[in-house]
């Protein structure tokens, strides 16, 4: 019907390569951005934005990071946690220690921050490929949280060991401590996830992200054809946790506020993030928002069917739904290794033909 | 003999044994990664269910009692009746070549072919399946395991110390049956695939699944015994760590422990296993001790073993025993 590019003439390269380049589409992301950024905030209310919202956009950008790593350049990584701790900590020290600098600064400093140890952590990438690379990344994840919690430099010699973002506000807004709006601190999550979305995206189908391919097809074959795999690897372990980082100075500073660092960024993080990128579909930014959203929204679901409407005990639905991500995960990768993502484009290459496929 | 040292020695031997305990754990993922190329991150979820399901069975607890109770508003938790040890292990060895043929009916056989990374991440999800569905079944509250293994400070080594060093070492009797089940284990197991018909054909599957076909192997069965073998060691570890610090949450988590025993002596080898578990046992206890508790606030423990390991690789990929890593374009 509509949704199909007769008519719609290229005229440039640059209109020919654009992300979206069937016109239905295009306005679809400028309604959907439109939506996100005028309609949303207007409606949303507390619950809306703790349950929902803010750990769908937090979990959508770490997504985003983790897969330019193991979708895209094929490095398997279970370090997520530690380094999502590593851009709480630095945030949480860089509002501590430069409280007359904005926040928005303090967040993009503390992604480069945990850029730089990534980096560090992913200098094994060289020599180990892998499972073995997957094991080794689990030492950043443990150690990272063992530094977090041994050394007192970190959390300011607070005497509960915690971390609490203090009150900072953009434009005269409070944007993270206790008196931040639903609203404000919604709005400052989805300006990180676009621009994040946004990079993430031209990076990957630009000369880096063809690197980072190459490499995950094949490391040799691409070391041949004049990728250099020093640069290629330690690029995509510093692109993906620049984001990973900015997801955790996020998830710290404005949706929990106070963390505990083995509680909050534990292995159980990596695995969840992780996760989110297999259902959502290795190699895809939608993937990423779609196994996000995913993730999200099925334990807030179960909890509210099961719990609320059925009133079984809470313990049982958080064991149900166990049960059910442990299924979900290997339903999609015997039916759909490439996750969500394929779906959607499965259905869009059906809908193109529809309603004659002749 | 300066105090220190004789601190150290017995740090050293209680490093052993610890290692003995990854080992059994790491013996599971071998065999599996042997036979079929999976690499079995759910082992150590494996370890937990079986014990979980011995407890129940033990116990005479009614399967997912708690679901019954809160779907039909009954009242059931016990059958009132206590199953002997050894008859309870057996039937949990039958639960667990039910799930390994289940496992293989409907997962594995329909990721034939796929990526290995691919498969890696199915039993993770296997992994994640498993601990909600034994939560499930016995309930997540934390039990007591009891087969009548001998716990406690050995007295013999006690007193032996004592007369030589003035200073008498603290082994537990529990550590000491765990090296011999795990020595025992790992002599039978060799034998078994040396020797046996079965074994034989494991072996061939590990080498070459296709050229296994073409003479007439089942790869369904070989697949389907190999993972009721990995039950079974996972159920033997399952009862020495849960007789150990009790069956619960954390006895997964050893899984994740013995992945470094595992990089460390190469994914391929039995005897890597067992190296591998001592050098990480002895490593973390010995470093906690000289160096973590003193000078690094303690509690290395946690990631001492992966970064070990990670430094280890750097110079040596394979692992200590693994075969050489060839790769072509």
């Amino acid at each position: 019907m509509f949704y199909r590019e007769a008519g719609d003439f290229k005229t440039t390269y640059t209109e020919d390569s654009q992300t979206f380049p069937i016109k239905f589409d295009r306005y679809r992301y400028y309604a959907v951005l439109l939506f996100a950024f005028a309609v949303v905030p207007f409606i949303i209310n507390d619950y809306w934005v703790n349950a929902v919202f803010l750990p769908f956009l937090i979990y959508a950008i770490a997504a985003i990071g983790l897969n330019i790593l193991v979708g895209y350049c094929g490095q398997v990584s279970l370090g997520t946690g530690g380094f999502m701790a590593v851009g709480a900590y630095a945030v949480y020290k860089l509002m501590t220690t430069f409280p007359e600098v904005s926040i928005f600064l303090h967040v993009i400093l503390a992604g480069g921050i945990t850029a730089g140890v990534g980096v560090l952590f992913g200098l094994p990438s060289l020599r180990i490929k892998g499972f073995y690379l997957a094991v080794a990344t689990l030492a950043a994840q443990f150690f990272l949280v063992w530094l977090f919690n041994r050394v007192p430099w970190f959390y300011n010699y607070s005497a509960s060991g915690q971390i609490s973002a203090p009150e900072r506000t953009v434009f005269g807004v409070p944007v993270t401590g206790a008196e931040t709006a639903p609203w404000a601190a919604y709005l400052f999550c989805l300006v990180f996830l676009t621009a994040s979305a946004f990079i993430a995206r031209n990076l990957t189908r630009g000369m880096a992200g063809r690197k980072w391919m190459a490499i995950r097809d094949m490391d040799i074959a691409a070391e041949i054809i004049g990728v250099n795999p020093l640069k290629a690897k330690l690029s995509a372990f510093a692109v993906s946790s620049f984001f990973v980082g900015i997801s955790g100075a996020l998830f710290f500073a404005i949706y929990l506020g106070a963390v505990e660092v083995g509680e909050a960024f534990g292995i159980n993080k990596s695995f969840l993030v992780l996760f989110m990128v297999i259902i959502g579909g290795l190699g895809s930014i939608f993937g990423s928002f779609a196994g996000a959203a995913f993730l999200v929204l099925l334990p807030v679901l179960l909890k509210n069917t099961l719990v609320g409407g059925l009133g079984w005990p809470t313990d049982l639905a958080a064991h149900l739904e166990f049960i059910i991500v442990g299924a979900m995960i290997i339903i999609f990768l015997i039916a759909e290794p490439h996750g969500l993502a394929q779906l959607w484009r499965v259905a869009k290459e059906k809908l193109r033909l529809w309603p004659f496929p002749h | 003999m300066p105090e220190q040292l004789i601190f150290g020695m017995e740090v050293f031997l209680n490093g052993l044994m610890a290692g003995v305990l990854y080992a059994l754990v790491a013996l599971g993922f071998v065999l599996i990664f042997k036979a079929s190329g999976i690499f079995n991150y759910a082992q150590g979820v494996m370890a937990l269910f079986a014990a979980l399901t011995l407890v129940g069975i033990m116990e005479g607890q009614v399967p997912f009692s708690h679901l019954i109770n809160a779907v039909f508003g009954t009242e059931v938790h016990h059958f009132g009746w206590h199953v002997p040890a050894l008859a309870a292990i057996f039937l949990t060895m039958v639960v667990m070549i039910l799930m390994a043929w289940i496992v293989n009916k409907l997962i594995f056989r329909h990721l034939v072919n796929q990526e290995p990374i691919i498969l890696f991440m199915a039993t993770i999800g296997l992994a994640y399946f498993l601990e909600g569905f034994g939560d499930m079944m016995w309930g997540s509250d934390i039990k007591k395991l009891d087969v009548g293994l001998p716990q406690g400070i050995n007295g013999w080594i006690d007193e032996k110390t004592f007369n030589i060093f003035d200073y008498g070492f603290f082994i537990d009797n529990l550590d000491i049956v765990a090296t011999v089940v795990a020595a025992l284990l790992v002599v039978a197991l060799v034998i078994f695939a040396q020797y046996s018909k079965q074994g034989r054909a494991m072996r061939a599957v590990a080498d070459d699944h296709q050229a296994a076909l073409s003479v007439g192997i089942s790869l369904s069965f070989i697949w389907v015994m190999v993972w009721s073998l990995a039950g079974f060691v996972a159920l033997v570890a399952g009862i020495v760590w849960g007789t150990k610090s009790g069956v619960q949450f954390s006895l997964s988590l050893i899984a994740l422990k013995a992945l470094p025993v595992l990089m460390l002596g190469g994914f391929t080898s039995i005897p890597g296993a067992i190296v591998g578990g001592l050098i990480i046992g002895v490593g973390e206890k010995v470093f906690e001790f000289a160096i973590g508790a003193p000078y690094l606030g303690g509690a290395t423990e946690i990631w001492f073993a992966y970064v070990l390991a990670l430094v280890f690789l750097v110079f040596r990929p394979q692992g200590l025993f693994g075969e050489k890593i060839i790769e072509r374009v």
